[in-house]
């Protein structure tokens, strides 16, 4: 297909490079240089899609990042996006777009039956009439959301990485105009750090799509030497396609960069998107204005654009969107529509003008270049629907707020309209700045700032091209000179050299007809999600007075697109039929994101293997060979099993317990959590955080401890052992480590800063290996013989330094299995070393590594808690059966006081208890809930819950450890575990189910 | 003093010497990555108003603990102190001196009359030195702090997170063509992870495992 529309010479494009693409599958080319929408123009093409609601159809309107309608799918597969802009898309070879919202084709739309309906369809028809009944939403919602067709989310995993990327800066500029250029150029030669951001792919902003002079010369070229000069300082950043989406507190705003113009790229370890995180001293908002539409009748339908937006498809692309345009303003500066396309040599049928007599200077260049320029008229209608044919034009009472007189038909495919240019004031919102609305232009400029922040240019409201020099000229200066930095030789500032003078505006929210709005065509306000004039008329009418309240009742403004184009003629039109000032309702909150954010962008690498750190311990590698399977404890990797040949998981466990209370077994215990407490006031620091007494703990000694909370509920146990006098080592639960050690740094710090104690982390420093079996002192001995292992000399509860296989240990006798037990500690580069020198030597004794889960189970049959299994954060000690670790005598510990409240010191709280199945072989579920008489349906009163139930091998039977109300009193009761399919009866009976007396880890 | 060949440093798995082999004739890449294993890390905490303190540090290890938040006494090829906290601190050695270190520091330090705690940390931590001109680049794809030259330069060190893993960083040196070099002290469950994420993170830019 030809380029019909294209022009022979002019704009930024490279005719020598062409481009092909698709668009529905249609085969269509264009250059390098063009973005999708000048392409598709180019082509002829100005049938986008479909609207959201309505499914009228729709083109193009703007030329930037406002677009409210033309949005498109990119790309198929791994690689798809939805609801891009076209007009944001760098055209790139083979690039494959696609209409949303309509299906088949935006031609042959079969929902466009809903603009048949459109008045059964208004503003809140969803809550009105999809709300009740409650129960009924989830039905209708799929049949709605498929039938608005939201553009389609990939179903593969994305085929692009992503990343972020953390910056500071003295200045930062965002956008990269007139003023922002300026900005950035005054600030540089200070000596400031300065990053300079535009969304778009080059710099020079509103520039590059006018025909503006700087200095005698054209504005792009004084672009070129700016940038030049910017490049040239290492103190600079420009950072180009990256859009500024959200500005948060403290000066720090994140920004997306689009790396790539090409969706299929990252394959030269580049990343496709990365997100900025920017923590800057100072921010320049140079964020330039986004013009507004008139709001007149039909004004949705293709080729009804922004007049901007025309002159930039000719002065940039070298594309006239139309054939034969119209310009309808209210302004002086649409006139430079008129004249840049005439100047192309492209139609301009007339300009339309809102006002009476106007007579700018722009004005009357038209008017000499031949252009008919209709005044205060208005255009009443637009003849056509998927390409419009022309406009019907009638003249305006005085008031403006009715048409007049006979009706007058022009020809025309295009239209231009102009309702004057809003400040992008949204950044400036996200960090809570107030706007100030400014009546004589109707603008909301930005007010007072809670950041070190200041606008310039037209984001300030300074419309003109010497305005946005000098401001930002002002603005870099004055950013850098307020954190102290100033320039040797200030450069210049360029002179504007193409203003002229123009005459005011002419405020006409809305553009009336013969016909109450809503009667005789549509009036648009948010087009992506067909909101109207009516719409918003009707919300006040049913009393939604509130501005945030009629935003989501409508939806205007709701979109992807924010409602940049419709949002402010929207709220005037609110004001109006709320019959007060547009101040007096005021905006709705700008958030960000300021435009669409990808998904894959936010996570960054923190995907996959990067979603979260594994901690590996030394022995790591061993356990992966031996074919472990893992359990996640925190962020700890640990074998949770060793399956052999064959063996279902039950199997595994059973032969490792069978081996630990037969033989001998090993686990890596390594990521038990260890801290190194030294000072004079240790034990007096032990005695405070546990729950018993310390003072008598004599070196070599280790003691179990309890640790509560300030509500008296367990928190965290381990073993502490006396290294020497003043000097301790704690352990604690592997998971509960990083807490525990915050939580006595807090105490030690906020609480007793008069203790002398310091605690350090040596979690990491020690491999630990837990040799756990009657056959574990024979083993040991034969790595040892600096360390008397009899048991006199080296009893339970005690620990040894020496040296065990040639390497310097400490051997703590402690047993969390019931079994005879040494947990070595060695320094954790040799912890793999000496692991596997015990695996080989221990052959012979009937070695078998073991993993968490057969831990579990062998503390279970013991009765021994695990701190978050049997406790829950509402378990006292007494509660669990430990009084005895609890002090009597100890003035005070954590937690003390509140094991004497009355509901703590209830005795028929939920006790921890053990449980045998009537059927020995039935094991209970974790989580079971207990009750002590069964009904044939729930509810039932349920008395405690279980938390812990495995299959016994050594006592070949299951066992289970529950909580239970006044459970310690109740043994011998029979209480039912009710599950789906049946209901298991169970006997209360003491939680200890092994070796009660404890002869054999003692032994 | 454990017999060489029984250690295994935190990386060993990942085959870095061959690696470091593979890319000797590497030239031109932006960043240089290295694990450097065993050196000896002594946890030391006292008071630094108190002379005794001082004092005692100063005769075990030839070196004053630094007052100034977040810097690093002492030269890289001996013997360094970095700043961990008001009452903390890290004594850095070549690996052959660690043991030596420890000895001195707790014959000085641990006293009657003198509240100070020694502990060793060699094998919890090690060192992955990461250099090279976009050396600094890689780190800031993962660390909030502003490590421009101006404002984090050599001799100065900080406790932060580079992509959900705590380090203390030292920027430890800048070449004279402007190139600096960091060491990242890491937990060494961690290690993984983090060698995995920067060697990731250098990948746009060229890597060479040193």
């Amino acid at each position: 297909m030809s380029q019909s529309h294209r022009l022979m010479d002019g704009g930024r494009i490279d005719r020598s490079k062409q481009i092909d693409f698709y668009f529905n599958g249609r085969l269509m080319s264009g250059y390098q240089g063009d973005t999708l929408a000048s392409a598709l123009l180019a082509n002829g093409v100005n049938l986008i899609g479909r609207s959201f609601k309505y499914h009228r159809p729709r083109g193009i309107v703007t030329a930037g990042t406002e677009e409210p309608n033309a949005l498109v799918q990119l790309e198929r597969g791994a690689r798809t996006i939805s609801n891009m802009l076209a007009t944001r898309i760098p055209l790139y070879e083979g690039l494959d777009a696609s209409s949303v919202n309509c299906w088949p084709s935006p031609t042959y739309d079969v929902m466009a039956v809903n603009g048949l309906f459109h008045r059964i369809l208004p503003a809140g028809f969803y809550y009105k009439t999809f709300m009740w009944p409650v129960s009924g939403w989830k039905v209708y919602e799929h049949f709605i959301r498929r039938a608005a067709g939201l553009g389609k989310s990939p179903e593969e995993p994305d085929a692009d990485t992503y990343d972020k990327m953390n910056a500071h800066a003295d200045v930062v500029i965002v956008g990269a105009g007139p003023s922002g250029l300026s900005a950035a150029r005054a600030a540089a030669a200070t000596g400031a750090r300065v990053i300079l951001v535009d969304e778009q792919p080059e710099l020079g902003g509103q520039l590059l799509n006018e025909k503006f002079e700087i200095d005698d010369k054209p504005a792009t070229d004084w672009v070129t030497e700016v940038e030049k000069e910017l490049m040239a300082n290492p103190d600079v950043t420009i950072l180009r396609h990256t859009t500024a989406f959200g500005y948060y507190d403290h000066n720090f705003l994140g920004l997306l960069q689009n790396r790539s113009d090409n969706v299929a790229y990252g394959q030269d370890g580049r990343t496709r998107q990365r997100v900025w995180r920017v923590r800057a001293k100072r921010v320049i908002l140079a964020t330039g204005a986004i013009e507004r539409p008139l709001i007149y009748s039909d004004n949705d339908r293709p080729g009804c654009m922004l007049a901007s937006a025309l002159r930039a498809y000719v002065n940039r692309y070298g594309v006239t969107p139309g054939k034969r345009h119209v310009i309808f303003t209210n302004n002086d500066d649409a006139y430079r529509s008129a004249l840049d396309l005439k100047a192309a040599g492209a139609v301009v049928a007339c300009v339309i003008d809102v006002r009476k007599d106007p007579s700018g200077e722009l004005v009357t260049r038209a008017i000499e270049a031949g252009i008919e320029v209709i005044d205060n008229s208005a255009i009443t209608g637009v003849l056509g629907t998927k390409k419009i044919r022309g406009v019907e034009v009638m003249k305006l009472t005085d008031d403006g707020e009715n048409v007049t007189g006979k009706a007058r038909t022009i020809s025309c495919d295009t239209i231009g309209s102009s309702g004057g240019w809003n400040p992008v004031v949204h950044l400036h919102s996200h960090s809570a700045g107030k706007n100030t609305w400014r009546d004589e232009d109707g603008v909301f400029v930005p007010g007072d700032t809670l950041q070190a922040e200041a606008a310039c240019g037209a984001a300030n409201g300074s419309f003109s091209l010497s305005q946005a020099l000098n401001e930002g000229d002002f603005a870099g200066l004055d950013a850098a000179s307020k954190l102290g930095m100033t320039a040797k030789t200030r450069p210049s500032v360029a002179k504007a050299t193409s203003d002229v003078e123009e005459t005011p505006w002419r405020t006409l929210w809305y553009i009336p007809t013969t016909k109450p709005a809503g009667q005789r065509g549509k009036h648009f306000l948010d087009q992506q999600n067909d909101v109207t004039v009516a719409d918003v008329q009707l919300a006040a009418r049913e009393g939604y007075r509130s501005v945030e309240h009629a935003k989501r009742y409508t939806t205007l403004g709701m979109a992807t697109d924010q409602g940049k184009t419709g949002n402010i003629p929207g709220h005037a039109i609110l004001s109006a039929a709320l019959g007060q000032t547009i101040p007096q309702t005021g905006t709705t909150t700008f958030r960000p994101p300021y435009s669409p954010v990808t998904m894959g962008a936010l996570a960054g690498r923190a995907v996959g293997e990067f979603f979260d750190p594994i901690r590996r311990t030394p022995m790591h590698d061993w356990h992966e060979q031996a074919g472990c399977k893992w359990e996640d404890v925190s962020q700890w990797r640990r074998p949770w099993y060793y399956p052999q040949d064959g063996e279902s998981m039950q199997d595994a466990v059973s032969r490792e317990c069978l081996a630990v209370r037969n033989a001998v077994g090993m686990l890596d215990a390594t990521t038990l959590g260890k801290i190194d407490i030294q000072g004079p006031d240790a034990a007096e620091f032990l005695n405070r955080v546990y729950t018993n007494a310390w003072s008598k703990l004599a070196p070599g000694k280790c003691r179990y401890g309890l640790m509560l909370g300030e509500d008296g509920m367990v928190m965290d146990d381990g073993v502490t052992s006396c290294l020497a006098e003043n000097h301790y080592l704690m352990t604690t639960t592997s998971g509960g480590a990083p807490r525990v050690m915050a939580w006595l740094e807090e105490w030690l710090q906020t609480e007793w800063p008069e203790l002398k104690v310091y605690l350090t982390s040596v979690t990491e420093q020690f491999a630990t290996l837990q040799l756990a079996g009657p056959n574990a002192r024979d083993l040991l001995s034969e790595f040892t013989t600096d360390i008397d292992l009899d048991p006199d000399a080296f009893p339970f509860m005690a620990w040894r330094d020496g040296t065990v296989g040639g390497i310097p240990a400490r051997v703590y006798r402690i047993s969390f299995t019931g079994e005879l037990s040494y947990e070595i500690n060695v320094p954790a580069s040799c912890g793999l070393a000496l692991w596997t020198d015990i695996m080989n030597a221990g052959e012979k004794y009937g070695i078998t590594p073991f993993g968490t889960e057969t831990m579990h189970v062998l503390r279970a049959e013991k009765g021994f808690i695990i701190v978050g299994q049997e406790t829950d954060g509402t378990v006292t000690p007494i509660d669990l059966g430990m009084d005895w670790i609890v002090s009597k005598k100890k003035p005070d510990f954590i937690g003390k006081r509140s094991l004497s409240r009355e509901d703590t010191a209830r005795d028929d709280r939920k006790h921890l208890v053990g449980l045998r199945t009537v059927d020995p072989t039935e094991v209970l579920p974790e989580g079971g809930q207990i009750v002590a008489a069964t009904r044939p349906e729930p509810p039932m009163d349920m008395i405690g819950h279980v938390t812990s139930s495995y299959w016994s091998a050594a006592l070949n039977h299951s066992i289970a450890l529950a909580v239970v109300k006044n459970g310690r009193n109740r043994k011998g009761d029979t209480v039912y575990v009710p599950l789906k399919d049946k209901t298991v009866a169970c006997e209360i009976v003491d939680p200890i189910f092994y070796d009660p007396e404890g002869s054999r880890m003692n032994g | 003093m454990v017999d060489a060949y029984r250690l295994r440093s935190p990386l060993a798995h990942l085959g870095l010497g061959a690696r470091a082999h593979e890319d000797a004739e590497l030239s031109g890449t932006g960043v240089t990555m290295t694990e450097i294993p065993y050196r000896g890390l002594i946890n030391i905490r006292g008071d630094v108003t108190d002379k005794t303190f001082v004092d005692a540090v100063q005769k075990a290890v030839k070196l004053s603990p630094p007052v100034d938040p977040n810097t690093v006494s002492g030269k890289p090829s001996t013997t360094r102190i970095m700043w961990l906290g008001p009452d903390e601190w890290l004594v850095i050695t070549k690996p052959e001196g660690a043991e030596r270190a420890l000895n001195a520091l707790w014959k000085n330090l641990k006293v009657d009359g003198l509240h100070a705690a020694v502990t060793d940390s060699t094998h919890a931590r090690t060192c992955i030195e990461i250099s090279g001109p976009r050396a600094r680049e890689v780190l800031q794809k993962g660390c909030a702090l502003d490590l421009h030259p101006s404002v984090f330069g050599p001799g100065q060190c900080a406790q932060t997170i580079v992509s959900k893993v705590g380090v203390m960083l030292i920027h430890t040196a800048t070449a004279k063509n402007g190139d600096p070099t960091y060491e990242l002290y890491t937990l060494r469950s961690f290690s993984t992870y983090l060698w995995t994420w920067l060697e990731d993170a250098s990948q746009e830019y060229g890597l060479k495992v040193g």
